[in-house]
């Protein structure tokens, strides 16, 4: 596997948030991690990031153990992450955005930013518009462009759907998966839960800070108990 | 011609100081308020980092002229800039290192670093007192006037004469320059952007890969250079107290949340506000209405509407009123 998090345990303090949660993506693959309100996905996010402090467990990224990385060091590895609020600089224009996305990245920005723009058509012509004047997929959009831009071989996605229509939420869907087809490991949380698994590869299904279930998408989708359970029936 | 007399008296006396003053608290507005989108906190000590910053330009001005070196019709202040520039920024950088880093290591609150700026401000002010003393002291050097008001009646045969005093266009051209370069700087290059953006969103700067530890050190390396400048074009323009910088932190304070708090532009804009209504509204208008009417009035009424000794009132009153109104600012800044 590209990218390994094994047995990750952490919280703050004495409240261990996460227990033993293993997850792994290979490149050009998307997986989701699925679960109620509190089963500590978005801690396992902050966890593989540096930004929680773990207790035991292992970050691997291509070979390479990266437990004591901080933040920055992995982000500079190739690692991206799109939060679910507060996810642009509102204040900074769309082009801008881009750019402070590839603060890092020495290669030809301009290049990096039309590929963008021919991924992400609808920001294009906002390009010279401040990002917090746009509508909400329109921003999501800026977001996950953003995290792209500094060339990273996974991308870490909490709730890109989160408070935007169905409508958007399909079309963030569909970026997604071609993001996906651009040989990136995808690793995201998802409230929608069966709108994700049907895009994803692999999933798995956190309840109170443990990996309860895991599968490809399509067996967690047929699963009656998890269907019930997770997924509303 | 009452009329053009009438609009000279008000020049005089009204716009050419309010632009000059304007300017100065301009470049003290954009200093706090770059302060406080990065680093988030209001530093009450930037009133005496300015008299820091304007009295290492004293200093080196003595000594270049006890050199014999001046710069001609040009106050001597100006070859003296950069070296106070340098000293300043030293003095912040100092603070910042012994002080700030370990309250910002810690993750103090907002209100704990104001509580620290008001210590690093008692001793900026005690330095400043203890090296160059508590009293008035001027350093402009040079010519004095562009346009004095005797040769402007001479030549235009007015009753009222125009009176543009050096340090004014001086003031004009430096916060001109000053502020071009600096908002060509936060909007075109990356180092700027990248401070914007820190200011915007820390998280998200921080997921970008931006280093906090440079951006903060740009900042006070701006910051400094804009108390220095704006500190000395203010000691040029009237003359240089420690006491009177303090009491500047006011209007300079009033001038940041009126163009909203964070936001730079905002924060030049302020200055201009704060300044106009502290000049207009302290100046006796009687003359100026005795030229636009059209019968002569022997009122002894001055027609002022505030003494000027209320001057910081007028400042504080519009600091109250925008925090109730619209705590945001006129420019959209960050809500406190």
């Amino acid at each position: 596997m590209y990218f390994n998090a094994k047995n990750l345990t952490g919280g703050y303090g004495e409240v261990k948030v996460i227990e033993d949660c293993n997850f792994n993506v290979n490149r050009g693959e998307i997986v989701s991690i699925l679960g109620p309100n509190g089963a500590g996905k978005s801690s396992a996010m902050k966890a593989i990031l540096g930004m929680l402090k773990l207790d035991s467990g292992k970050v691997i990224l291509d070979g390479t153990d990266i437990s004591n990385f901080n933040t920055q060091d992995r982000i500079k590895l190739g690692i991206s992450f799109v939060p679910q609020v507060n996810n642009i600089f509102s204040e900074l224009t769309v082009k801008e955005n881009l750019e402070m996305g590839a603060f890092t990245s020495s290669d030809n920005i301009e290049d990096k930013i039309e590929e963008m723009y021919d991924l992400f058509p609808a920001i294009k012509e906002k390009n010279q518009q401040f990002a917090g004047e746009l509508s909400g997929g329109q921003r999501q959009q800026v977001a996950i462009a953003r995290a792209l831009m500094n060339n990273p071989s996974i991308l870490m996605l909490d709730e890109p759907t989160a408070g935007v229509s169905p409508v958007v939420m399909q079309e963030i869907f569909e970026h997604i998966i071609r993001i996906k087809e651009k040989n990136i490991a995808i690793l995201m949380v998802e409230q929608n839960a069966s709108q994700a698994l049907k895009i994803s590869d692999r999933g798995y299904i956190l309840v109170t800070g443990q990996n309860t279930y895991q599968g490809t998408g399509d067996d967690l989708l047929n699963d009656q108990e998890i269907r019930k359970t997770f997924l509303g029936g | 011609m009452d009329f053009i007399n009438a609009i000279i008296l008000l020049s005089n006396f009204v716009i050419v100081p309010s632009i000059t003053y304007g300017s100065q608290l301009a470049l003290g507005a954009i200093g706090v308020t770059l302060i406080y989108g990065v680093l988030r906190f209001a530093n009450f000590a930037y009133g005496d980092l300015m008299a820091f910053g304007t009295m290492c330009v004293i200093l080196f001005t003595w000594l270049f002229k006890s050199l014999g070196i001046s710069l001609g019709i040009l106050p001597t202040a100006l070859l003296a800039l950069p070296l106070g520039i340098i000293l300043t920024i030293g003095v912040s950088l100092f603070f910042d290192r012994t002080v700030f880093k370990y309250y910002r290591n810690k993750k103090s609150s907002p209100v704990t670093f104001i509580v620290v700026s008001l210590g690093i401000m008692f001793v900026l002010n005690a330095v400043v007192r203890i090296i160059i003393g508590p009293n008035d002291i001027v350093f402009m050097d040079g010519s004095r006037f562009i346009i004095s008001a005797v040769d402007f009646k001479e030549t235009t045969g007015l009753l009222e004469g125009l009176t543009i005093k050096s340090t004014q266009v001086i003031t004009l051209i430096t916060t001109s320059i000053t502020c071009f370069v600096l908002f060509n700087f936060l909007n075109k290059t990356k180092t700027g952007k990248s401070m914007r953006a820190y200011s915007n969103n820390e998280d998200l700067a921080l997921l970008s890969g931006i280093d906090p530890n440079k951006i903060i050190l740009i900042t006070w390396i701006i910051v400094s250079i804009l108390a220095t400048i704006g500190g000395t074009l203010y000691g040029l323009d009237k003359s240089f107290k420690p006491f009177t910088y303090f009491n500047n932190l006011l209007p300079i304070f009033a001038a940041t949340i009126v163009g909203g708090i964070g936001n730079p532009l905002g924060a030049f804009y302020g200055g201009f506000v704060i300044a106009f209504s502290e000049i207009a509204l302290t100046y006796a208008y009687k003359k100026f209405i005795f030229y636009l009417l059209p019968f002569s009035s022997d009122s002894t009424n001055l027609i002022q509407y505030i003494s000027t000794d209320y001057k910081f009132a007028i400042s504080f009153a519009i600091l109250v009123v925008v925090l109730i109104f619209r705590p945001q600012g006129i420019f959209k800044g960050k809500v406190i």
